[in-house]
């Protein structure tokens, strides 16, 4: 069952086109990445899921609850980061904040410190924690790794792949770099000014030349 | 020395109603940015309702308590006027506060005619150190003292109140959880409306109020919310009671009617400071 349905998006700013007839799907208990340049237009794409910008065409279809973990965090700086994390429970109306402290142990400590005091990797299990706590059935994630440092990134990753084991939680991971993204998912699309260029398993993805270039920064061009 | 204690205590009480004021001003300007040019409104149109009721049979608390759940209604109103529309400006939203305001002159008038207004609050006086001193005053500090305890109570304790804070910090992480800006912004405005309403019938008693004396409510609250740097509700509390007394003693030792004056000048020496502190073209948070 498709849990994301999207076909032919459209969102416009104005007179410029975000995205231009964007399709993309994913199904429960997958793992999905979207990877793309910075403006080829992904976080348009989340806000469209999220319903925060207007679609000017194409249909977008969630089964289930989606929660969006934006870019940059966007916590509530003064709040506490147990307030943080209950007010994302405003509309689920379950405020009980122990079990995202069991996933992620290491907020335990911080729970009556003020969320705009945290490191950047605290700050960035704040913002999933904050996410989980609408009980979602898909968690889309805009540039989690952004700014942080390989072993927080893999603490996240490990995270992220022990809740959609344990959890069947479903997770659509937005990156600009295909590196994490792809060695957490199993499926991927590649966005650029956009449009979907590239779709496929994320096995298949690594090899073709057009990420490779692009996005795992692996080949390097003019070698003469 | 019996003169310098006498005009501190003027102060106080005047003080108090300000800061009531200028807490109305804070919640409403963090939630929308918004400065409510209409907010002394709300204690007049309070004000003149108490009258009215009081008027009409109604014993004392019930009449004021009345009148600040109109004086909250009216905020909500002034609200919808304002912010109501999603996407407004805050520019354009104040100067919706303007005409809020200048509406209501209309309506007052309208209702109440153009005369100053008092009616009695707590009757009789008691003696400190030598002074006669009017009981309305211990009404006025210690109601100022449970609104405000019950505003920091609010926030800090609820999930309403800490919705209202998440709002204010980040309103597009608050409308990505789900709480609805404009729905909280319209809270904003009411319980402003009602802060405005219980500095309104506080301060009647004390000194006659008339449709225009939005004004200078308005002038002094503001002054005190610029003081308390538009953040914590409490902090104005501070702002208000140094205007208050800054103003009594003004009035004692110069003239009463350099008051409004010395607020506005207040106000513009911090404006001053702070923008030199701090750039006033400043891009949003980043």
């Amino acid at each position: 069952m498709n849990l994301i349905e999207i076909e032919e998006l459209v969102v416009r700013y104005g007179s410029i086109t975000a995205l231009d007839g964007v399709s993309l799907s994913v199904s429960q208990g997958e793992m999905v990445a979207l990877v793309g340049a910075n403006g080829a237009g992904k976080s348009t794409l989340l806000r469209a899921l999220s319903g925060v910008v207007r679609r000017a065409g194409g249909k977008v279809r969630i089964q289930g609850l989606f929660a969006h973990v934006p870019e940059g965090r966007q916590l509530f700086p003064d709040l506490t980061v147990e307030d943080n994390l209950r007010l994302g429970a405003f509309r689920s109306r379950e405020r009980d904040t122990s079990w995202v402290y069991q996933l992620l142990p290491e907020l335990e400590r911080t729970r009556r410190q003020r969320a705009g005091t945290l490191s950047g990797g605290q700050q960035q299990m704040v913002a999933i924690g904050r996410g989980l706590m609408s009980r979602p059935d898909v968690l889309a994630i805009d540039e989690m790794s952004l700014g942080l440092a390989p072993l927080v990134v893999r603490q996240l990753a490990r995270i992220l792949a022990q809740l959609n084991q344990t959890r069947g939680l479903t997770v659509l991971l937005v990156e600009q770099s295909a590196l994490v993204a792809f060695s957490l998912c199993t499926r991927g699309y590649v966005l650029e000014t956009g449009k979907i260029v590239a779709s496929g398993t994320t096995g298949e993805l690594a090899q073709s030349s057009l990420v490779k270039d692009a996005y795992l920064g692996s080949v390097r061009k003019a070698a003469s | 020395m019996s003169a310098f204690l006498s005009y501190v205590l003027h102060g106080i009480a005047m003080g108090s109603s300000f800061a009531l004021v200028a807490s109305g001003l804070i919640i409403i300007y963090r939630v929308t940015r918004v400065v409510n040019l209409a907010q002394g409104t709300f204690a007049v149109f309070a004000a003149f309702t108490t009258s009215t009721l009081l008027g009409a049979g109604l014993p004392h608390g019930a009449a004021e308590l009345l009148a600040v759940l109109v004086a909250g209604i009216l905020g909500l109103l002034a609200g919808l006027v304002a912010v109501g529309k999603r996407g407004t400006s805050p520019q354009a939203s104040l100067i919706a506060t303007l005409g809020v305001a200048i509406f209501c002159y209309a309506l007052e008038i309208l209702i109440w005619g153009d005369q100053p207004r008092s009616f009695p609050g707590l009757a009789g006086s008691f003696e400190l150190s030598g002074l006669e001193l009017p009981k309305q005053y211990v009404v006025v500090v210690a109601a100022t003292i449970l609104v405000f305890a019950l505003l920091e109570g609010f926030f800090e304790w609820t999930y309403a109140g800490k919705a209202l804070t998440a709002c204010a910090s980040n309103p597009y992480a608050a409308t990505l959880v789900g709480i609805g800006v404009v729905r909280m912004s319209l809270f904003g405005f009411m319980l402003g409306g009602a802060l405005g309403g219980v500095a309104g019938v506080l301060l009647a008693p004390l000194s006659p109020m008339s449709y225009d004396s939005d004004l200078s409510l308005f002038v002094n609250g503001f002054a005190s919310a610029i003081l308390a740097g538009l953040k914590r509700p409490v902090f104005a509390l501070v702002g208000g009671l140094i205007i208050g007394m800054a103003e009594a003693l003004v009035a004692g030792y110069a003239k009463a009617s350099y008051q409004s004056a010395l607020a506005l000048l207040l106000t513009l020496a911090i404006l001053v400071v702070q923008g030199a502190r701090r750039p006033v073209l400043q891009a949003t948070e980043e």
